[in-house]
Formats: structure tokens, sequence, C-alpha cells
């Protein structure tokens, strides 16, 4: 039997097979199905007209987790009514993970929801409504995104076809300088191979530059493999999963960890002296548009956001408060906790005697409320969203045109240090000269 | 899925990705809900720069006599094509306007499961990069059986890749009726 990464061994083992091969076509079991706001209406539409209507009965309501986070502090009349769409389909089916709007089980961002209400674990397939469901990788589990026909179909029969994805393996050695984060790693990585250089293809992270990251920071690793085409991103799991997992697993469900065989097949392989990476940006309007802070510092900016799924976690507040602590901002900043647990946090944990909230305020950055926000535009009344062609530096993953509002705006892609710095600069500028 | 499609083209470049295909503003239209449905054909391809639109002159409106329905069957793209968000919502939006075939080089993976398992449209793999090839406006016919594209206005024609593991599927019209006939629900 030939030797297989972890992506393949966790594929094989849900689709109840000894051994698989890049290329083949299987039907997997799911361990968990997640949606929200907005693929959530759709999905649950689709989910019905299959499998009988108002009698329809999802596969495992335990298996089922439903965060409401796109679009939710808006007044748009339909948004709200997505929202109610979800609240009646989780009482009809009396599912236990629903986490609505409005209550205190609201959390805020679903890739960050999903850890922190213990739907992660190791070896589990998860797949969401979502393309960067594949955040959950840094959990040592296959997950990745998909449409609202595949959701619908997940929810009734609990299974699906997926082709199992040859495995790109990148290894990061070295100690992280103290102004480098997980966000310029990535960047660096997608810059390299491209935005579609892991079309069709995992993802899997090694080496000690990864395991000395915190959980939050290999979250922001794999979070942005969809942006080189990666259909999932992986860490094998550590004593620093295995903590974070145990104190939070929902249900104290048992699960098997993976990991690749030391002579498994990568199609392909990279590695990274970490100590020899500087800051990094991506350029308008692509994720692989990488530049060295160095090359773009100093170029004029209207904004900068601080939040989102890659970029709104503690280790991402951390990070830039220790910047903004007694500054002030030059250009308009916004500041996005990506759940309820984050935004709690920040007016509890301190920095030399100020909350971290504290420290955004009196820097004059504005604090919205946990969720998606402006990292996709929505509805023009979206927190921070950019409603005219301005220029934009954020800590979120994508720069398409028009991805976060108007479609001329500029945005820059980088991580929570480089944004902060570049707030109080009010122009792109390097932290290595703010820390 | 048609044996044959033909129709006007409508020619994208590079990495058009899922927000530029139909903006997240959009996205609180639900697709299962027919008056809703047709709001997605109406705002398809709204946030495509001007410039790369309708290639190779750019500038070109998607939507011309109908607000909700282009004038244009087939489109042609570069590479990557589908990009980014994982929405349906996509190639709901360009069904809903119309189209019935994409050609580009190669795929986004998810944008390309969810046509084919939705069954919205035929995503087909070009042989050559067409987008520098064929002209908005040129009239097309794709011969899904031989595989071929044939630009009527040029008389031009390009081998396409075969369809193959998904062609089951798009053939049975989409994941559940293919899951029904093989059994699996």
């Amino acid at each position: 039997m030939s030797a297989m990464t972890l992506t393949e061994k966790i594929l094989a083992r849900h689709a109840d097979r000894d051994h698989v091969v890049p290329g083949d076509n299987i039907w997997i079991n799911v361990d968990v199905l997640m949606t929200h706001d907005v693929c959530g209406p759709g999905t649950i539409a689709i989910f019905k007209s299959h499998f009988g209507g108002d009698k329809a009965k999802v596969f495992d309501r335990n298996k089922v987790v439903i965060i409401p986070d796109h679009y939710i502090f808006t007044a748009d009349a339909m948004a709200n009514r997505n929202v109610q769409v979800l609240r009646k389909f989780a009482a009809e089916q009396e599912l236990p993970y629903y986490y609505d709007v409005g209550t205190p089980r609201y959390k805020g961002v679903c890739h960050i929801a999903l850890p922190e209400e213990g739907h992660t674990r190791p070896g589990e397939v998860l797949l969401g409504t979502d393309s960067h469901t594949c955040t959950a990788g840094a959990f040592g589990e296959f997950a990745t995104g998909i449409g609202n026909t595949d959701a619908g179909f997940v929810m009734g029969a609990g299974k699906l076809w997926v082709k199992v994805p040859p495995t790109m393996r990148f290894v990061f050695h070295g100690e992280l300088p103290p102004y480098l984060m997980a966000k310029d790693l990535i960047l660096a990585a997608i810059g390299d191979i491209g935005c579609d250089g892991a079309t069709y293809k995992a993802m899997e992270f090694d080496g000690d530059g990864v395991y000395a990251l915190n959980i939050e920071e290999r979250m922001t690793l794999c979070n942005m493999v969809i942006e080189a085409g990666g259909k999932n991103g992986v860490i094998a799991p550590d004593q620093v999963t295995f903590d974070y997992v145990n104190a939070r697993n929902a249900g104290q469900k048992p699960y098997t960890a993976a990991y690749s065989d030391k002579d498994a097949n990568f199609c392909f392989e990279k590695v990274y002296d970490v100590g020899k990476l500087e800051p990094v940006v991506a350029k308008p309007h692509s994720p692989d548009n990488r530049a060295t802070v160095r090359e773009v510092k100093g170029t004029k900016l209207d904004r900068a956001y601080i939040g989102s799924c890659t970029g709104g976690k503690m280790t991402d507040f951390r990070a830039a408060a220790s910047i903004l602590k007694g500054k002030s901002v030059k250009i308009d900043t916004f500041v996005v906790p990506a759940t309820s647990e984050i935004a709690q946090a920040l007016k509890t944990e301190r920095l030399n005697g100020q909350t971290l909230e504290e420290v955004f305020l009196s820097a004059g950055a504005k604090i919205g409320e946990p969720s998606c926000a402006a990292c996709l535009g929505g509805p023009s009344d979206t927190f921070g969203r950019l409603n005219t062609p301005i220029s934009c530096i954020s800590t979120t993953n994508r720069n398409f045109p028009g991805r976060m509002g108007h479609k001329e705006a500029q945005v820059f892609l980088a991580s929570p240090l480089t944004v902060a710095a570049s707030a109080v600069g009010g122009v792109i500028s390097d932290p290595r000269d703010a820390l | 899925m048609q044996k044959i499609v033909t129709g006007k083209v409508f020619v994208l470049g590079d990495n058009v990705d899922t927000d530029q295909i139909i903006p997240a503003q959009y996205l609180t239209f639900n697709p299962s809900i027919p008056d809703e449905y047709k709001q997605f054909g109406k705002y398809a391809l709204s946030s495509v720069p001007p410039a790369q639109k309708g290639l190779p002159k750019g500038r070109i409106p998607f939507h011309t006599k109908d607000e909700f329905v282009s004038d244009y069957t087939i489109i042609v793209g570069g590479r990557n094509f589908g990009c980014g968000s994982s929405r349906e919502h996509a190639p709901v939006a360009l069904a809903a306007a119309g189209i019935q075939a994409v050609v580009a080089e190669f795929y986004a993976r998810i944008f390309f499961r969810n046509c084919v398992n939705g069954g919205y449209l035929t995503p087909f793999e070009s042989v050559d990069r067409l987008c520098e090839k064929v002209c908005t406006g040129d009239e097309l016919r794709i011969d899904v059986v031989q595989g071929v594209m044939h630009n009527l206005t040029t008389k031009e024609e390009w081998r396409l890749k075969p369809l193959g593991e998904v062609a089951p599927i798009l053939e049975a019209g989409g994941l559940f009726p293919f899951a029904q006939k093989a059994g699996i629900v």
C-alpha cells in the first residue's frame, strides 16, 4: 500500500476506503456542514425541494451548523429576511447549533465561530457554503467551500462526491521576526505560485516556523489557500491544536487525527526561511500581486481596515494595538472583531493599562459590530464599505475589483502590523519603522 | 445538456472572480424565488471593470435590449475563470442572463463544481487561449459531441477538451438527478 498525505488519508477514511490517490472521484461522509445567511436560504430551498418539501429532515441535526455572519447590522430588508429564513429553519429542524442574531448566542464570522464553538476537530471533514471554509484546515481536518446545490445535497444525504486533490507542501523554517505575521507568509506563497497556482490541489503547511505559530496564525495560513485556488489547506495537529480543540469540542465528540506518511507523495514542495522574508502587500487587484512593503512604501491611502476571518482575530488586534498604542491614525480606520467573543476580549484584554478597545478608540479608529462587514462590500450601509473609489489597506483576504464595494476602489492586502503602521502614517508604511 | 450550443459570444479575460460576476450587494436575493432569480440576470457581470468587459475592445454592455437577459449565449474567458468566493449565485447569474456555456482555459474549482452540480451551464475547457482569438459579438457554434467550437463569423474552428468525469453529471442535469440515477439518494 503506497503512502498517503494527510488530506488523502482523511478522504480515504471518510469514503470507507483503505487507500485513495489524487484524481479518484469518491463519495465522502461529512462530519460538519456549515452555512450562513448569504447561502443558507438558497441551500435550504434546494434541500427541501429534493428531500420531501416541508417534511424534509436534515441528515443529522448535530452535524448542521448555521452561523449568520455576512449581512447582519444593516437596514437592508432582504438581508434581514434571509436571517429570518435561517431562524425558522433552525427552529423547525431543532438544530442545536444555530447562532441567532440578536441573542447572546450570536457569534459573527463563521470561520472563527466554528472553532470557538468547538466544531473543528482533527481528522474530520467540514464542508461549508463559503470559500474560506478552508480556514479550519488549521485544525488538521479536510475543510473546503461548496455551493448551494452541494450543500443542499449534503444537508439531506450527509455525503458528497469529491475528487481527491494532489498535495503541495509548503515548509517554513526558522523563527518569525517580530515584524512578520502569518499573513506575510501566505501572501509570499500566493505571490510565488499565483492566484491559480494551487487550483484543484491541497496545500499542506509544515516546518518549525509553522508549528511555532499559535492556532489563530495557523488559521490565517489556511484561510488564504483559496486565494491560490487551493481546494483545502491543512496543518497536521500538534499539542497546540489538541489543547485548543479539547477545551472546546462541542459534544466532546471523539476524533482521530491524521498525519502525512513520511514517504507520502507531494506534487510540489517549496521551503522558506522565514528570517529572510519581508513584510509584503498584495497590490490591487489580485491577492497574488505581491510587492514588498519596501517597494510600495509611501503610497497614498484613504482608509485602513482591520477585520474579517483573515485578519479580525485576537492575535491580529494585539499586533495592531502594539503599533496604535499612544498614536493617532491619519486616515479613517475601521476595526471589526470577527466574533462576539473577540469583541468582548477587546474590552477586557489590556496593553500597558489600556484595554485594546481603548487603544483603538484613543488612536481615533472606529470599532464595528462582529460580522463579515466590509470585507466583501455588502449592502451600502455596511460598516467600513468602500462606497467611493478610494484607496484602502486591509487585513482581509481578497482585492479583486469591487470586492470591498466600489469597483474602482484600490485595495492593498497586508498584515495587521503593516495595516496599523500605515493607518498611523496615512501612507503604506513599514512595520519595522513603527515597532 | 444540449448537444449544440449556438449564439453570440461575450469575451472576458483572466481571473474573472465571482465578485465580478455577481457583486456581494446582490447576494441578498434568493435564487430559489423566481422574481429574485431574474435580478441575478440583471446584475450579472456588473463588477467587471469596463475596460475588460467585452474584449478585445472593452466597454461593451453585457445587456442591450432587455435589462434582465443578455443577447449573448456563450462566454469565452481566459485562465482561472470564476475564482474567489464560492457563491453559487455566480453561475446562477450567468444562466439567468441567458448564458448556456462558458469556454475558458481552466476554471477555479468551486465555480466549476457549481456549474456542473447545479446544472446551470456547461463549463468547457479550451485547448488554445481563445479569449485572444474570439471577438465579442462573433457567432459561435459548440458541438458538444464532437468537442469542437466553430466561429461562424470568421470560419475558424478549435478543439475543446473532453468534459471527462463530469459529463455524466451534466448529462443527467446536475448532482441530484445524477445521484438518483446512481442510487445514492
